[in-house]
């Protein structure tokens, strides 16, 4: 049994240690937000934060994070009003929608390390996040609106 | 003739082997009844605990998942698996009816309170120089820790290598007793760190090689060996990080587990910081540090950090641009998204991997481990996490990785054969610690 901190909520879990902790978040804690792409960590879609750092939930297994704080696309916000959040809206980023919340996390993540990224930043930090849809351009935008917001606020 | 030449030869023959086995008997200790718990002062039972950290005995001592200090861990060695004994003041089991005087022998001498001599695996040939005061501590710590019962599975050492007088043999060729010996001419700083590095800690236990008699080769001391299947890196000015390990980036390392001109500490060294040396005050990883620092010379080589750091940080946007290459687009694919670096220095928490240790060593032995195994949350650097690829990628994709990271970040020449040696390191890493 494993300990996690979810989204600021204290959880045991039952699965296995070697189990990837995307099916523990989706299948036994029933938080559907984040998504399965590739399962080989080669996609992004599955990315939450542990300990606040963007992660690949695929790959990682729910033994190696014992008693991380796991946040996922539901817990970023209480309000879902994280200024990505709300730029993603304000430029109607996504299309079929599916590789949003990796996106969003995997931005986040990035954000506090580089609160006013280049293109260069953006494009290394983000290369493991793909869209099929190739929203990348409007992904690109909405980093950059919601960092210049994170900066004035 | 004949018959007084084989009388002579077989008399003497003779005559050796009783004064070896006069050299190599030990009187039993006799056993006491368990000391009272309540009898140790406790800062001493507490200074215990911080020495016990130094030379890290639960690492060894504890089977995974098991009950602390009572052993069970199988150590491999070219001579067979040794499995680690119980350490806890079990009476049975464990060594509650030890004295001080049998504690201390074993520490000093690796000879156990029956009079047989210990295997080399425990390494009294270090703990024999720590001091008096220091023995009868760490004596009161394990007295003091809660007994339990666990008897240790057999070795699989091999006759006659396991007929454990010979021993005496190994103690003639490879061991000398006595104290740390402090040089005058050094910090007292300075004297710590290597009080504890070469006492405690046993650091050159990894970090030296051994000969072909499993015993370290003190003319290399620290030059880097290959132990538990990770390369235990060179410790001298020979260690070949773009970067040289400075006290700032030891004490680093050795207090969190990360170094941002280094890495990410993995492997069998995690538990040492993790499980070991956090028990330490500050000042005894800054000494550990200051020795350290002295012996690879890091001062005098500090001149070329920042041309380095900037080298490494004018690489690290590689293969993020529509460029085709295959093994760049696997590398953004896979890596760059938590490795990359905006500059003008490296984050902590993104491992620039142009100033990687793993990537500079001789081998990837220590590359392909973290890329097949990842690195736990309790194993590295603080808030620091890195997934598993055993199941996503191929042994072909992490020798493409290898191979590009090598090409890309180092000017050191290309690794051979890593496709097979990722194969043998994925067969290795399925039967975990026994």
């Amino acid at each position: 049994m494993t300990t996690l901190d979810l989204n600021g909520r204290a959880v045991s879990v039952q699965s296995p240690d070697d189990t990837p902790l995307l099916w523990v978040i989706r299948d036994e804690l029933g938080l559907t937000g984040t998504k399965f792409g590739c399962g080989i960590g080669m996609c992004g879609a599955c990315t939450v934060h542990v300990d606040g750092r963007a992660t690949r939930s695929c790959v990682t297994t729910v033994g190696a994070v014992a008693g991380a704080k796991i946040t996922t696309i539901e817990g970023l916000d209480p309000n879902g009003q994280h200024p990505l959040q709300t730029a993603w809206i304000d430029l109607q980023v996504p299309q079929c929608g599916y590789c949003q919340s990796g996106q969003i996390m995997q931005a986040a993540s990035m954000l506090k390390d580089y609160p006013d990224p280049t293109d260069e930043d953006i494009n290394a930090s983000m290369a493991g996040n793909l869209c099929r849809c190739m929203t990348y351009v409007r992904i690109r935008s909405a980093i950059k609106l919601a960092a210049s917001r994170i900066r004035g606020a | 003739m004949l018959k007084r030449i084989v009388i002579g030869a077989g008399s003497l023959g003779l005559a050796c082997l009783l004064v070896f086995l006069a050299l190599g008997w030990r009187p039993v200790i006799a056993p006491i009844d368990p000391p009272d718990r309540t009898g140790f002062p406790t800062d001493l039972i507490a200074k215990g605990e911080v020495l016990a950290g130094a030379g890290y005995c639960a690492v060894c001592h504890t089977r995974p998942g098991g009950p602390t200090l009572a052993g069970g861990t199988g150590l491999r060695t070219p001579f067979g698996t040794i499995y680690s004994t119980n350490i806890t003041p079990e009476p049975e089991t464990g060594i509650g009816r030890w004295s001080l005087e049998a504690f201390a022998r074993a520490m000093r001498e690796g000879v156990s309170r029956d009079g047989s001599h210990l295997f080399p695996a425990f390494p009294y040939d270090h703990f024999a120089k720590i001091s008096d005061d220091d023995v009868k501590a760490l004596y009161a710590y394990m007295m003091t820790r809660p007994p339990v019962r666990a008897v240790a599975p057999a070795n699989t050492i091999p006759f006659p290598l396991n007929i454990r007088l010979l021993q005496e043999g190994w103690k003639i060729l490879f061991f000398r007793e006595g104290r740390y010996q402090p040089d005058a001419s050094r910090s007292a700083e300075w004297n710590r760190g290597a009080y504890l590095a070469e006492s405690l800690g046993h650091c050159s236990g990894c970090h030296t090689p051994r000969n072909s008699l499993g015993a370290e080769k003190t003319a290399d001391a620290y030059a880097g060996a290959t132990i538990d299947n990770w390369i235990a890196p060179a410790l001298t000015d020979a260690n070949p990080s773009p970067v040289p390990w400075t006290e700032t980036e030891l004490y680093s390392f050795l207090r969190n587990g990360v170094a941002p001109l280094h890495g990410v500490t993995a492997g069998p060294m995690s538990p040492v910081i993790h499980t070991g040396l956090s028990a330490l005050p500050d000042a005894d990883v800054r000494a550990l540090a200051v020795y350290f620092a002295g012996l690879d010379r890091a001062a005098s080589r500090t001149g070329a950090v920042d041309a380095a750091v900037k080298d490494a940080l004018a690489r690290s946007g590689l293969g993020s641009t529509q460029e085709y290459d295959p093994d760049a687009r696997l590398y953004a694919g896979a890596c760059m998204g938590c490795h990359y670096n905006a500059g003008p220095t490296p984050l902590a928490v993104r491992p620039e991997l142009a100033l990687n240790s793993a990537l500079a060593l001789p081998e990837p032995t220590n590359f392909i481990n973290v890329v097949l195994s990842g690195i736990g949350r309790a194993e590295g650097g603080p808030g620091l996490v890195m997934p598993s690829y055993a199941a996503a990628l191929s042994d072909g994709d992490i020798a493409r990785l290898a191979a590009y990271l090598r090409r890309t970040c180092t000017d050191k020449p290309p690794w051979t054969d890593i496709e097979k040696k990722v194969a043998v390191a994925r067969a290795q890493r399925t039967p975990n610690r026994d």
